[in-house]
């Protein structure tokens, strides 16, 4: 039961002739956080809106807790729902805005002042209770927006890019207080972003979309370091891609070879067969960089030469030209920095890259 | 210099606009028996005259019923159509908005020669309901115009977030998009007040004996004795008009 707290069943959307959500299967157990992620237009707001009952479902079924809600009015389905831009009522103090969704429910005065005064001071605003929302920053009004998405229990909490307005320092600070509330209070959420490291902070599970489709759902862990496909492998952090064949198999060790001759054993996806076409992604910071020729016994090596670095902050970017084409590494600085045109060994171990299909 | 020049402009134009209004209201202060320059002395004779004078008492009676009327019925239905107009899955939307903003466009004469007609048929011609319901054809556009322009302003994922957390679409429509649109619902009405206040070609052809309204009186007392009672009555009406207009400023500077 709790394993398929809300199901998608082939939902399918149409805007006129235009198909936004297609044939989509999705599965969320109660309390878990499920990051749709993708590009803008991938069809990922367009199923939140479908779950909240903003949007019609033009075929296939959305079933919450069991029960079938494709006709159920929005207002009857008891969720709650944060926006991008907070959507505070602003004729309303900050109380009145928390006690709406408790009024709508014909929730005792008594009882609904306490769990008003509660929900702010979740949120650390119990003494803004009497302010317009106009009268508080943007980082206040979107804690107010979660407080009365949570006062009144809802079954599901979505989020639709509700830290998008918010700037770099906020934004980090909100997705812990959102992780934190997931926890305590054993929320489902369903958040839309587009920003992956927001998704990769805060989710059980990521659902990646794009044209409609979900590419991958997994865990953050899996969607990064191993990417169902070429898309995922490019829209969720920096890769680099290589393009071979695959010429050996041995357990999930596949060898591929390049059309230049190099050859490179990495872990991927398992259904490869010899002979196949393969790409292997290697992320940045999986490489480490040797002076020429010293790189460790058991690695897979690739010579070549730095032709760019680029300091940013924490860590340098290593631009590297090989025989394979142009190789990006991401390098920790206390342990080495190099020059620009210094020749160096690329190294990286089978279960640091990745096969997918091209 | 240029900044004198735009000044001087703008006063000119004030002037331009204000200045029949100047000309006019020191003469409702005046003792004389006509409307003409200079005032002897002044007196509030004519004021008392609208008073006493049942023609005139009656007619500013007569004006309050129908202007209250009409500002409610035109400000339902014109608020009833702006929202119509603001539904998504509506066809023809600028034709259907077109079409109820012709009245404004549409010469009085005309509308009036084809109400009297229709009234007439429909055996209610010369009662408070023509004339009421001929404003409300002249004043709902005001009000549409108005509330529709309020309504833009009111973003929809506010309404879907009410919808979201409980409230059924007639606790969203009371509860949010109501009071949100509120300015530009009373900023119509008072239009549509002040469009029956000093509307007379419709009045002229729907309107019998007993639904004389001010504007009316003051169009035939100018025709047959020019009484300085007409600039008495202009008096009320431009104090009138200031004063629902100040009102209005008031209650939405305080909302902002």
């Amino acid at each position: 039961m709790s394993e398929n707290f809300i199901r998608f069943q082939k939902v399918t959307k149409d805007y006129g002739t235009v198909r936004v959500v297609e044939d989509l299967d999705l599965d969320i157990a109660r309390g878990e956080f499920v990051s749709l992620l993708g590009p803008s237009g991938s069809g990922k707001t367009t199923l939140l809106m479908m779950l909240a009952g903003f949007e019609t479902v033009s075929a296939g079924a959305i079933v919450l807790d069991g029960q079938k809600i494709n006709d159920l009015p929005t207002y009857k389905r008891d969720m709650g729902v944060v926006f991008q831009n907070y959507a505070l009522f602003p004729h309303m103090s900050i109380a009145k805005n928390v006690a709406f969704p408790l009024d709508m429910r014909g929730t005792a005065r008594a009882e609904t002042a306490e769990r008003v005064q509660k929900a702010l001071d979740m949120v650390q605003l119990g003494h803004l209770a009497d302010r317009l929302p106009g009268q508080l920053s943007g980082g206040q009004q979107q804690r107010v927006a979660l407080a009365r998405a949570l006062v009144f229990e809802p079954r599901v909490v979505l989020m639709d890019e509700p830290l998008g307005a918010l700037d770099k320092q906020l934004r980090e600070q909100m997705q812990l207080d959102i992780r934190d509330l997931h926890h305590r209070l054993g929320l489902t959420i369903i958040f839309v972003t587009h920003d992956q490291d927001e998704a990769l902070t805060m989710s059980d599970r990521i659902a990646v979309f794009n044209h409609g489709q979900i590419q991958q759902c997994a865990s953050p862990r899996e969607v990064y370091d191993h990417p169902a496909n070429r898309f995922v492998a490019e829209f969720i952090g920096e890769t680099n891609l290589l393009e071979g064949t695959v010429s050996a198999i041995s357990g999930e060790t596949l060898t591929l070879t390049l059309p230049g001759g190099a050859s490179f054993q990495s872990h991927g996806l398992p259904g490869f067969s010899t002979g196949d076409k393969g790409l292997l992604s290697l992320r940045p910071e999986r490489i480490d960089i040797y002076p020429q020729g010293e790189a460790p016994a058991g690695v897979n090596t690739l010579a070549g030469e730095v032709t760019d670095t680029v300091y940013q902050g924490d860590h340098l970017r290593v631009v590297i030209e090989t025989a394979a084409g142009r190789i990006i590494a991401r390098i920790n600085r206390k342990v080495s920095e190099w020059e620009n045109g210094a020749k160096v060994s690329l190294g990286f171990r089978a279960q640091d890259g990745w096969v997918i299909a091209p | 210099m240029m900044k004198y020049a735009k000044a001087i402009y703008a006063t000119l134009i004030v002037v331009f606009l204000l200045s029949p209004l100047l000309v006019i209201l020191p003469l409702a202060f005046t003792s004389s028996a006509f409307l003409t320059y200079p005032i002897p002395a002044f007196s509030t004779r004519w004021f008392e005259e609208l008073v006493i004078n049942s023609v005139w008492s009656r007619a500013i009676v007569n004006s309050l019923i129908i202007a209250l009327a009409t500002t409610a019925l035109a400000t339902v239905l014109g608020t009833l159509a702006a929202l119509g107009l603001r539904s998504q899955d509506l066809g023809m939307k600028s034709q259907i908005r077109t079409l109820f903003l012709l009245p404004m466009v549409v010469p009085a004469v005309v509308l009036g020669v084809g109400m009297q007609a229709l009234f007439v048929r429909l055996g209610f011609n010369s009662t408070y309901w023509s004339v009421i319901i001929a404003h409300t054809v002249v004043a709902m556009p005001f009000v549409v115009i108005s509330v529709s322009g309020a309504l833009t302003g009111i973003d929809r994922r506010v309404e879907r977030a009410a919808e979201s957390l409980g409230a059924p679409p007639w606790k969203v429509f009371s509860l949010v998009t109501l009071p949100l649109a509120m300015p530009g619902v009373l900023s119509g009405g008072a239009l549509a007040f002040a469009t029956s206040l000093d509307e007379v070609v419709l009045t002229l052809f729907v309107a019998g004996p007993n639904q004389r309204t001010l504007a009316r009186q003051m169009f035939s007392t100018l025709r047959e004795n020019i009484s300085p009672a007409i600039a008495s009555a202009a008096f009320i009406i431009i104090v009138g008009t200031v004063v629902i207009a100040a009102v209005l400023m008031l209650s939405r500077r305080k909302k902002a």
